[in-house]
C-alpha cells in the first residue's frame, strides 16, 4: 500500500436540480414567472414520492385502523404502524411507543400542557418559557397559568437573537416546574444550545420540551441525545402532508401524564362506572387517526433520509451564507436575526418599505416569503418591528432563487424610491 | 413589471410618501383606533363633527402604503363631506375593496378608484380597508376596531389572510 498517494475525492456534490425534478409544484409559474418557493418556514412542499405514496394508501390500502379483522384494516393498521416505525428512527427515540401521532406542533404541545401541565403544575409553580416562542408554545402555557395560578418566567434575548443562557440559568428557583423551549426560531432562524438547556433544567429535576418544527426539517435530530423530554414537530414542515405531526415523548413521562382526548383507541375498557385507558403511544390518540397523512409521513422521511439530513443542511447553509453576504451589502436592508448559529431563515426589513408592501411585490416577481409577525410577537416587539419579511429556505432552493429574491428586492426598492 | 400598475399606481405611492392630513387632532369630537392584528396595522382617525358636516380630519399609525395611501386619500374624500355622504363612500369604497360591485355602478368613489386592483389581492383587502373601518367606527362612536371584529357592523367576510 502506497501510504504517500493522497487520493482526493471531491464533495458529493448536492443536486439541488436533480432534487427539484421530484416537486412538481416547483414547475408552476406565479404572475407568469418562474416560481422562487422561499416560504418554506410556513409549509414545505411534497415530492411526488409522498405524493404517490398517498394515492397508493388511498387507492389499494385505505380502512380503519385497529379496529377489523378483515384484510384492508389489517393492512391500513400495519402501515400506519410502519410509518410509527420510520418516524422513531427518523428522531432516534429509544421505543416506538413514545412516537404519538398528533395532528401538529400546536396539538402536540397543547398535549402536554393538557396531559402533563395540568396533572403535575399547580398554583404558585414556574414555567420558563423564551422571548423566541412561536405563539404556540406561549399560549397553552398561558392558559395554563391562567387557570391553576401558575407563573410564566421568559428568557431574553441579545440583539443578535440568542438566547441569555445566564439569564435562563438565573431563572430557574424551587418552583420551576417546566421548561418550554423551541430548537430553532421560526422568525429569526436562530439555533438554540437545547442540549446545554436541557442538562441544566434535568440537574434541578425539571423536564424540558422541545418545539421542534423548525428543526426536524432542516437537521438530524436525536432525542436520546438530546435527552429531552418532549419533542414536538409537524409532517407539512417535512415535506408531508399537513394535518400530521409527532409527539415525541419519554415513556416515563408518558406513562405518567393523564390523557387529552377522551374517546375510542385510547381506551382499554368503558363502563358508565370507570374507564380504563389504553397504554401509550394510544392513551394519546382518541378518535380515528390521520391515517393516510401518517403513511405521507413517514413517506417523507424516507424520503429525506434518502438524501440524508447532513446533506440537506449543508446546501441550505450555503444558501444562506450566500443570501445573508448579499443582502447585508444592499443599502436599507436590515437583517433582523444574526446568530452565530442559524438555520435557513432570512428575515429581513427594507427601510420605508411596509414588509406586507415588499411581499405583494415579490409575489408579482414570482417570489413567495413570508411576511408579518411570524405568530412570534414577542420577537417583533423585542426587535422594535412591527413585522418582518422572511426568506427561509429548503434543500431544493437554488443559489439562482437567493439572485432572485435579492433582485425582487432592489425592484421593491426601486417602487418605492 | 407587468402588474405595479393595478395597485402601485403612482397616486398611492405619492400618498404613502406624503400623507395628507397625518397627525392628531387636539379635541375631536369622534376618534376610533383601528388595527388589522393579521399584520400589525394599526391607525387612529380623528375627526370634528360641525353639526352633520366632518370639520377637519386626521389620521396616523403604523401601516403598510396600501393602508396609509387609502387613509390619506380617505381624508380628503370626506373632509367637508355630511356625515352621510361620508358613510356612503364607505360603503362603496368596500364594495369595490370586496368585489361586490363593480366600478360602473358607484357614484361616489372618483379618485377612489385606484383601488380597485385590491380585489385581486385577498390578502390586501384587509389593508385598503382598514381607514374606512375605523372611519366608520369613530362616526359611530366606537371606540376600536379591527378588521377581524366580528362585532363591527361593517365586517366584511372576506377569508382568512
Amino acid at each position: 500500500m502506497n501510504t504517500s498517494q493522497t487520493i482526493l475525492r471531491p464533495a458529493p456534490v448536492f443536486d439541488a436540480q436533480r432534487i427539484r425534478a421530484d416537486f412538481p409544484i416547483l414547475k408552476l409559474e406565479i404572475n407568469g414567472k418562474p416560481l422562487v418557493y422561499l416560504d418554506n418556514a410556513a409549509s414545505s412542499q411534497m415530492p411526488q414520492q409522498v405524493i404517490d405514496r398517498l394515492v397508493r394508501y388511498q387507492t389499494t390500502q385505505h380502512a380503519n385502523v385497529n379496529r377489523a379483522v378483515h384484510t384492508l384494516s389489517e393492512i391500513a393498521t400495519s402501515e400506519f404502524e410502519a410509518a410509527r416505525h420510520k418516524l422513531q428512527h427518523f428522531i432516534n427515540a429509544r421505543e416506538e411507543r413514545e412516537v404519538i401521532f398528533t395532528s401538529g406542533t400546536t396539538d402536540s404541545i397543547n398535549l402536554v400542557m393538557h396531559g402533563y401541565g395540568r396533572k403535575f403544575i399547580g398554583a404558585g409553580d414556574e414555567i420558563i418559557l423564551t422571548t423566541l416562542e412561536h405563539h404556540s408554545n406561549i399560549v397553552p402555557w398561558q392558559m395554563l397559568a391562567e387557570e391553576k395560578g401558575a407563573k410564566l418566567r421568559v428568557v431574553p434575548v441579545n440583539d443578535a437573537g440568542e438566547l441569555l443562557i445566564d439569564e435562563y440559568e438565573k431563572l430557574f428557583n424551587e418552583r420551576t416546574r417546566f421548561v418550554g423551549v423551541m430548537h430553532v426560531s421560526n422568525a429569526l432562524g436562530t439555533i438554540n444550545p437545547i442540549r446545554q438547556m436541557i442538562a441544566f433544567a434535568h440537574a434541578r429535576g425539571v423536564p424540558v420540551l422541545i418545539d421542534g418544527a423548525q428543526a426536524a426539517p432542516h437537521m438530524q435530530v436525536d432525542v436520546q441525545d438530546l435527552d429531552c423530554d418532549f419533542y414536538a414537530f409537524s409532517g407539512h414542515k417535512l415535506c408531508g402532508p399537513t394535518g400530521i405531526g409527532i409527539l415525541y415523548g419519554k415513556a416515563e413521562q408518558l406513562e405518567r401524564m393523564q390523557p387529552f382526548k377522551g374517546g375510542g383507541d385510547m381506551i382499554l375498557s368503558v363502563t358508565f362506572e370507570k374507564t380504563i385507558y389504553n397504554t401509550i403511544p394510544y392513551k394519546f390518540e382518541a378518535g380515528t387517526p390521520p391515517i393516510a397523512a401518517a403513511i405521507g409521513l413517514g413517506a417523507a422521511v424516507d424520503y429525506l433520509s434518502g438524501i440524508g439530513m447532513d446533506a440537506i443542511a449543508a446546501h441550505e447553509h450555503a444558501l444562506l451564507d450566500y443570501a445573508t453576504v448579499q443582502m447585508k451589502q444592499m443599502p436599507g436592508v436590515r437583517i433582523i436575526g444574526t446568530a452565530r448559529h442559524k438555520s435557513a431563515v432570512l428575515s429581513f426589513t427594507v427601510d420605508g418599505v411596509h414588509p406586507h408592501d415588499v411581499g405583494t411585490l415579490l409575489n408579482q416577481e414570482g417570489i413567495a416569503v413570508r411576511t408579518g409577525h411570524h405568530c412570534a410577537q414577542p420577537v417583533m416587539q423585542r426587535f422594535r418591528v412591527p413585522a418582518t419579511s422572511r426568506a427561509s429556505f429548503a434543500f431544493y432552493n437554488t443559489m439562482a432563487e437567493v439572485d432572485a429574491l435579492i433582485a425582487g428586492i432592489r425592484t421593491v426598492q426601486k417602487v418605492f424610491a | 413589471m407587468s402588474d405595479y400598475k393595478a395597485l402601485y399606481q403612482e397616486v398611492i405611492l405619492d400618498h404613502n410618501r406624503k400623507p395628507r392630513n397625518y397627525g392628531a387632532l387636539e379635541h375631536p369630537s369622534h376618534h376610533a383606533e383601528g388595527r388589522n392584528p393579521l399584520c400589525g396595522d394599526h391607525i387612529t382617525v380623528a375627526l370634528n363633527l360641525e353639526g352633520e358636516n366632518i370639520g377637519a380630519i386626521a389620521f396616523q399609525g403604523e401601516s403598510c402604503a396600501i393602508c396609509k395611501a387609502s387613509a390619506s386619500m380617505m381624508t380628503t374624500a370626506v373632509k367637508g363631506k355630511t356625515r352621510a355622504d361620508a358613510e356612503e363612500i364607505t360603503r362603496e369604497f368596500l364594495a369595490m375593496a370586496t368585489g361586490k360591485r363593480d366600478l360602473d355602478s358607484l357614484g361616489h368613489i372618483g379618485r377612489l378608484a385606484v383601488f380597485a386592483g385590491v380585489r385581486d389581492l385577498p390578502t390586501r383587502v384587509k389593508c385598503a380597508i382598514l381607514p374606512w373601518h375605523t372611519l366608520h367606527a369613530a362616526l359611530n362612536s366606537i371606540a376600536s376596531t379591527s378588521t377581524e371584529a366580528e362585532e363591527d357592523p361593517m365586517h366584511a367576510p372576506i377569508g382568512d389572510a
